[in-house]
Order: structure tokens, then C-alpha cells, then sequence
């Protein structure tokens, strides 16, 4: 346990970092906020213009996913939660992050950067809910 | 809007540039942990027995983002393909932010699973993610259909 923890967190660290880079890389090519709920719900607006840049960063996303299952599975953790739990959670962060203009990336990483207002309270806000959550749905599958 | 200076072979490196920028925000998740529900919910429950390195993805992802945010704004009057940042300006603290950012966190804390780990889970062939991720695209899909 004292040698797994310090190693997650440079994992997480170094994840996190990585995250960040890719999020300003968008930022300077495309000057665009990396926002994945964003990104991924405004091709649902027939209104969107501007869509290939948006297929392109999903496009790369899903790539990053198609080659861990090939090369790192363990990566790509299980459901803990029944198949049903898992469509409710679904449903409830769609439509929760639309409504709530952003999710852990948008708010998480490019917000709380920028010192938005609106994005630290959102953090505080689906951090709170979500330990809650967390709490509560215990033991549940 | 593409900037109008920018050809075909322009148009290919920006959207190269874009899926590289998604490549590599994948890999930042997988590395990260946050491709693991079981993490995740341990990080959020924290009466639990809590894992607080999820705390270390936001905190390096931050001090990154800042430090390039403040770079690239000062030094640029426009991104390499655009002719306009889009950086959100809003100040308001609405409702719709609120009860919003509520339900994006009790879905989060139900499954495990936010946005982005979502969507490369899915890609890795978990049919829970696959599940998940149409859900959430249904919801946003309800949520637009529903606001004014």
C-alpha cells in the first residue's frame, strides 16, 4: 500500500498533465475550451456549425480508447453499477452537463484554470453532489 | 469559422491537430485513473476508505492549462485556425448552472463515469460504456429538446 500510493497519484499527476496540454493544444490551434460534454453535445444541435474540428477531437478520443483495449485493457476499468444504474447515470450527466454548461473537463480543468466563477461553483457543486451520491448508492449494484 | 486564409492542405493540419489534441486527452485519462469507476467512486466517497489521487488529475491538469492559458492569451490575438478565440465570458451564477452541475454529479457518483472516460471506454469495446455513453447522448439530446 505505501509503495501503490504514491504511484497512483504520479499517474494521476502525469494523466492530469496530459490533459492539460491536450486541452491548451485546442485552445491555441483551435481556440476552443476542451470540454467534452460540450464538444460531444453541441453535434447534436443541428444549429452547430464549425463540426469538423469537434469530429476530429472525438474522433482522437475514441482512438485513444480503441488502442488502450488493444494495448493497455487494464486501463479501461469495469461497471460497478448494474446496466440499468448505469443508463440512469447516463441520462442524469447528459442531460445534467448540458444544462449545467460543462462537466469535469470545461469546468474541471479549463474553468477552475481560468478562475471562472461559474466554474468553481459548478466543481464545488457536482464534487458535493457526487460524494453524496457516492455515499448514499454504497453497496448498491 | 475557419479563417479564410486557410487551404485545403491548412484544413487537414487543423483537423490532424484536433484529433492529436484528442489522442492525447484520452491518454491523459486512461494514465490518470479516470477510466476506472471503482477510482473514481472512491474518490468521491469520501467517508469511504478514500482514494484521494483523482484530486492529483485535476490539480496537474489545472497548473498546466493555467500556466499555457495565460501564455497563449497574452502572446495571441487569434488561435492558429480560427479567427476568434471562443472562451467562455459569462459571470452570471444561474439556476440552470446549479441544478445542472447537481445532476451531472449525482450521475457521476451513480456510475463512476464522466463525459470524457466515458467516451474512450466506449471506444475500448466495455458494453456498460457503450450503454452509458447513449444514455448520455439521449440526455443531452432531452436537455436540448427541453430548454428554451
Amino acid at each position: 500500500m505505501s509503495t501503490a500510493m504514491p504511484s497512483s497519484w504520479l499517474h494521476a499527476l502525469l494523466g492530469g498533465a496530459l490533459i492539460g496540454l491536450a486541452s491548451a493544444a485546442l485552445l491555441l490551434t483551435h481556440g476552443r475550451i476542451a470540454g467534452i460534454s460540450g464538444v460531444a453535445g453541441s453535434l447534436l444541435q443541428p444549429t452547430t456549425r464549425d463540426r469538423g474540428w469537434r469530429y476530429a477531437f472525438l474522433g482522437g478520443l475514441i482512438l485513444s480508447g480503441v488502442i488502450a483495449s488493444l494495448v493497455a485493457p487494464s486501463a479501461i476499468g469495469g461497471s460497478v453499477r448494474s446496466l440499468p444504474i448505469v443508463i440512469i447515470a447516463g441520462v442524469i450527466v447528459g442531460f445534467g452537463t448540458r444544462l449545467g454548461s460543462g462537466c469535469t473537463s470545461g469546468h474541471g480543468i479549463c474553468g477552475l484554470s481560468r478562475l471562472s466563477a461559474r466554474s468553481i461553483v459548478a466543481v464545488v457543486t457536482f464534487i458535493a453532489t457526487g460524494a453524496i451520491t457516492a455515499f448514499v448508492a454504497r453497496g448498491a449494484s | 469559422m475557419t479563417s479564410t486564409a486557410c487551404g485545403a492542405r491548412c484544413r487537414l493540419m487543423s483537423l490532424v491537430l484536433a484529433g492529436v489534441a484528442g489522442l492525447v486527452f484520452g491518454a491523459g485519462l486512461l494514465i490518470s485513473g479516470m477510466t476506472q469507476p471503482a477510482r473514481v467512486i472512491g474518490f468521491l466517497d469520501v467517508l469511504g476508505g478514500w482514494d484521494p489521487s483523482l484530486v492529483f488529475v485535476m490539480g496537474g491538469g489545472v497548473v498546466v492549462y493555467m500556466i499555457a492559458f495565460r501564455a497563449i492569451r497574452s502572446r495571441r490575438k487569434d488561435p492558429w485556425f480560427d479567427v476568434t478565440f471562443h472562451v467562455p465570458t459569462r459571470r452570471d451564477l444561474d439556476a440552470p448552472l446549479l441544478v445542472g452541475s447537481a445532476l451531472f454529479g449525482i450521475g457521476w457518483g451513480l456510475g463512476g463515469l464522466c463525459p470524457g472516460p466515458g467516451i474512450v471506454s466506449a471506444a475500448s469495446g466495455s458494453v456498460a460504456s457503450i450503454a452509458f455513453v447513449s444514455a448520455m447522448l439521449a440526455g443531452m439530446y432531452l436537455q436540448h429538446r427541453t430548454s428554451t
